[in-house]
C-alpha cells in the first residue's frame, strides 16, 4: 500500500516538474555561452501532459485503431523479447561465471574479454549479428528479425550477470570452503550446497541491471535492425512525425518507459521466493 | 556422468543451429523463384513501384516471388546484396559507389529515379534563394553520406564548407528550420518537406504554406546525383540464369512503377495497407514527388541510366568534398559499375507488351497535405 503510494506520489512529482518547468521556462530555451543548458519549453519540443494523454485516446492514422493500443501491442511485443534476451544473456552469464570461478585460467582469460565485449558500440555490433545470422536456420525454422534483437539484448544483459555471479560463487569465506573439504564434498556439492546459496545476494542486484540492460538491448536492437511490431521501431516511427504531432512521439516514450518498469518489476518477483528468509546484504557487483 | 550429460547437451544445441543451404542457383519452389529485393527504409510510397509489382502480381507473372526486405537505422542495402543476404537491393547511387569502393561487388541494371529529389529549405523571408547566400549562415545537413549534393552546391557557389558556413547536425524532424535554429535545412520532396507543409504555424493557426519557404533545388543548381536505383551482384551477373532473372526483375518493377504512375491513389493504398505509419495525405504526397523523380524517364525509358547524370554524380563524388574534406569517392569507379544490358531487354519486353515506358504525357497531381499527414 505504501509503495504504490510513493509510486503515484512519484508519478505526479515528475508531471509536476515537467508542467512546472513549461511554466517558467523560456520557450526558446536557455542559451549560455552559445551552448543551450536548458530545453526549449514551448509546446513543440514539450508538449503537455494532458495533451500526451489525450494523444494515447485518439486514432493513430485517420481511421486506424488508437494510439494507446498500437502503442501496448508494440510494448508486449519487445516484452517478448526482452524476456528472451534476459533469460538467454542470464543463463550465458551464469555458465560464464561458474566456469570463471571453477577454473582460475579460465577467469584470467576469459574476464578482460567479458569486460571488453561491452565497449563495442551497439550500433557497431546489430547490423554485424544481423548479416552472420541471417543464413542460420534451426532445423526448418528461418532465423527471424526479432531472434538478431533477442542476441542484441542477451548481449548487453549477460555482463552484469557474469560479474556479479562471479562475485558471489567467490564471496565464501575460505572457512567454509575447508568445512566442504572437510566433509569430503566435491566441487560439485560444494557448488550446489555453498556457492550458490551465498551468491543469491549478489545475484539478485545482477539481474536487475541484467533487466535494465536487456530493455535497453531490446529497444536499440530494434531501431538499429529496423524490426517491425515493436516499440523501439514505433518510436523511430512515430519521431518522424514530431515536426506536426510532438504528443505522439512521447506516447511510444511512455511505452518504452513502461516496459522498463514492467520488467524491473517482474525480476523483482523472481526475488520474493528465494530471499524470503535471508537477510539483506549490501553488496557492490560492478 | 551427469558432467557428460551436460555437455553432450550442447554439443546437441550447437548442432541443431546449423547454417542454411544457400543454393548456388536459386531453386524453384512451387515453379517461383524466391527473390529479395533490400529496401532503404520502411514501406512509403518511395518504394511504391516494388510494392505494386509484388501486390498486382507482376513479379509472379514472371516467375518471381519477390520478398521485400524493410531497411533500418543501421541495415545498409548495398551490404546486404554484396553479403548474399538479398538478390537485389536499392540504393543511392553515391553510397553505392563508396560500398564499391570499398569492394562490395555490385552493379546498378537500373535507374529507376531519374532525378534527385534533395533539397535545401530556407524561409521565404531570410531573402536566401542560391546557395551563394549560404555565406554566414547555419546550414543543417544529414550527414552519413546524405550531404554530398549540399557541398558540391556550396563549392560550386564558391564558399568553403569549412569556413563560411555554420555547419549543423540535423535530425531526422524539421524543427531545427521551423524554431530557426538554421537557416537552411536539408529535405527531401517527398518527405521532410512534406512535414513542413503539415505542420501548423503558430500565428496564423492554420498549416504552412509552400509560400512561406524557398526551396534551393540541387537539380537546377548542377549539383544533383543520382539516387534510387536497383543494384545486383556483379559476380552473379556472369550466370546466365541470374542474368535472366534480372531482366525478369526489372521488367516487373518496370510494370509497378508504371502502375503507380497511373494509378497513385491506389498505390498510395497499398502502401498504407503495408502498416507504413505515415498518413495517407502524407503518402500521397511522396507518391506524387516520387512520380515525379521517375517520370518523365531518361531516353529510352524508365530505369536506363543516363551516361551524363552518371559522369555527373561520379565527377560531383570525386570532387565535392564534405567537411572533414572526404570526398565520396578517390578514384573512378572501376569494373561493371552499371550496365544497361539488362534494362534494355526488360524495356522491350514491357513496351511490346504495351506499357508506356517513357512517361513523356506525366502531369504531377496537386496533393492537399492534412495536418499532421493524417
Amino acid at each position: 500500500m505504501r509503495r504504490a503510494l510513493s509510486v503515484v506520489i512519484g508519478l505526479l512529482l515528475m508531471v509536476a516538474l515537467w508542467e512546472g518547468y513549461k511554466a517558467v521556462g523560456n520557450p526558446d530555451g536557455t542559451v549560455l555561452f552559445g551552448t543551450r543548458v536548458l530545453p526549449r519549453a514551448d509546446d513543440l519540443s514539450m508538449p503537455h501532459v494532458w495533451d500526451m494523454l489525450s494523444r494515447f485516446g485518439r486514432p493513430e492514422l485517420t481511421g486506424g485503431r488508437p494510439v494507446w493500443q498500437a502503442v501496448l501491442s508494440a510494448t508486449l511485443f519487445t516484452l517478448g523479447i526482452t524476456a528472451l534476451g534476459f533469460v538467454a544473456g542470464a543463463a550465458v552469464g551464469l555458465v560464464l561465471a561458474v566456469a570463471m570461478q571453477r577454473f582460475r585460467i579460465v577467469e584470467r582469460g576469459l574476464l578482460p574479454y567479458v569486460i571488453l565485449s561491452q565497449t563495442v558500440p551497439l550500433v557497431a555490433l546489430a547490423p554485424l549479428i544481423a548479416g552472420w545470422s541471417g543464413n542460420l536456420s534451426f532445423g526448418a525454422y528461418p532465423w527471424q528479425d526479432w531472434m538478431t534483437v533477442a542476441v542484441i539484448s542477451a548481449y548487453l544483459s549477460f555482463f552484469p550477470v557474469a560479474v556479479g555471479m562471479l562475485r558471489g560463487l567467490q564471496s565464501p569465506h575460505a572457512s567454509g570452503v575447508e568445512l566442504m573439504r572437510s566433509y569430503a564434498a566435491g566441487w560439485w556439492r560444494t557448488l550446489i550446497k555453498l556457492r550458490f546459496p551465498a551468491s543469491l545476494p549478489y545475484l539478485f542486484p545482477a539481474l536487475r541491471l541484467a533487466g535494465a540492460a536487456a530493455v535497453v538491448g531490446a529497444v536499440v536492437g530494434e531501431i538499429s535492425t529496423g524490426t517491425r511490431g515493436g516499440i523501439g521501431r514505433l518510436i523511430l516511427e512515430y519521431s518522424r512525425e514530431a515536426t506536426s504531432d510532438p504528443a505522439k512521439v512521447y506516447t511510444a516514450m511512455v511505452g518504452a518507459a513502461l516496459l522498463g518498469l514492467v520488467v524491473a518489476g517482474l525480476v523483482s518477483l523472481l526475488e520474493l521466493p528465494l530471499m524470503r528468509h535471508r537477510r539483506r546484504v549490501t553488496v557492490v557487483t560492478m | 556422468m551427469r558432467r557428460y550429460l551436460i555437455a553432450a547437451s550442447l554439443l546437441l544445441l550447437l548442432t541443431a543451429c546449423g547454417t542454411a543451404d544457400t543454393p548456388a542457383t536459386p531453386t524453384a519452389s512451387g515453379g517461383t523463384t524466391p527473390i529479395k529485393l533490400q529496401l532503404q527504409w520502411f514501406f512509403q510510397a518511395q518504394f511504391a513501384g516494388y510494392i505494386a509489382a509484388v501486390d498486382q502480381g507482376f513479379y509472379k507473372e514472371q516467375g518471381l516471388d519477390v520478398q521485400l526486405l524493410e531497411g533500418g537505422v543501421d541495415i545498409v542495402p548495398q551490404t546486404v546484396l554484396a553479403q548474399g543476404k538479398a538478390d537485389y537491393a536499392v540504393a543511392w547511387v553515391p553510397k553505392a559507389l563508396a560500398s564499391r569502393e570499398q569492394g562490395a561487388g555490385i552493379t546498378d541494371v537500373g535507374q529507376i529515379f531519374a532525378r534527385s529529389g534533395t533539397y535545401q529549405v530556407a524561409w521565404k523571408d531570410s531573402g536566401i534563394t542560391t546557395p551563394a547566400q549560404f555565406k554566414g549562415k547555419k546550414v543543417g545537413n544529414w550527414g552519413f553520406g546524405n550531404e554530398f549534393e549540399l557541398f558540391a552546391g556550396m563549392t560550386k557557389a564558391g564558399l568553403d564548407a569549412g569556413k563560411d558556413v555554420t555547419l549543423v547536425q540535423q535530425q531526422f524532424d524539421m524543427q531545427a528550420l521551423l524554431k530557426k535554429e538554421i537557416d537552411v535545412a536539408q529535405a527531401m520532396s517527398y518527405n521532410e518537406y512534406a512535414q513542413l507543409l503539415e505542420a501548423t504555424n503558430p500565428a496564423t493557426g492554420k498549416l504552412y504554406t509552400p509560400d512561406d519557404f524557398q526551396i534551393i533545388d540541387w537539380k537546377t543548381n548542377g549539383s544533383a546525383m543520382l539516387q534510387d536505383a536497383v543494384w545486383a551482384n556483379t559476380e552473379k551477373l556472369n550466370d546466365p540464369a541470374y542474368q535472366q532473372q534480372t531482366v525478369k526483375f526489372l521488367a516487373a518493377t518496370v510494370k509497378g512503377w508504371a502502375y503507380c504512375r497511373d494509378n497513385p491513389e491506389a498505390c498510395r493504398d497499398l502502401v498504407v495497407a503495408k502498416g507504413s505509419k505515415l498518413g495517407k495525405s502524407h503518402q500521397l504526397w511522396q507518391m506524387n514527388e516520387v512520380n515525379k523523380l521517375v517520370w518523365p524517364a531518361a531516353t529510352g525509358g524508365v530505369g536506363m541510366i543516363d551516361e551524363a547524370a552518371w559522369k555527373q554524380t561520379v565527377d560531383i563524388s570525386l570532387t565535392a568534398k564534405n567537411q572533414t574534406g572526404d570526398t565520396v569517392l578517390t578514384k573512378e569507379p572501376t569494373g561493371l559499375a552499371y550496365t544497361n544490358d539488362y534494362i534494355k531487354q526488360a524495356l522491350d519486353q514491357v513496351k511490346a507488351a504495351g506499357t508506356d515506358i517513357t512517361g513523356t504525357s506525366f502531369q504531377p497531381q496537386t496533393v492537399t497535405l492534412t495536418a499532421g499527414g493524417a
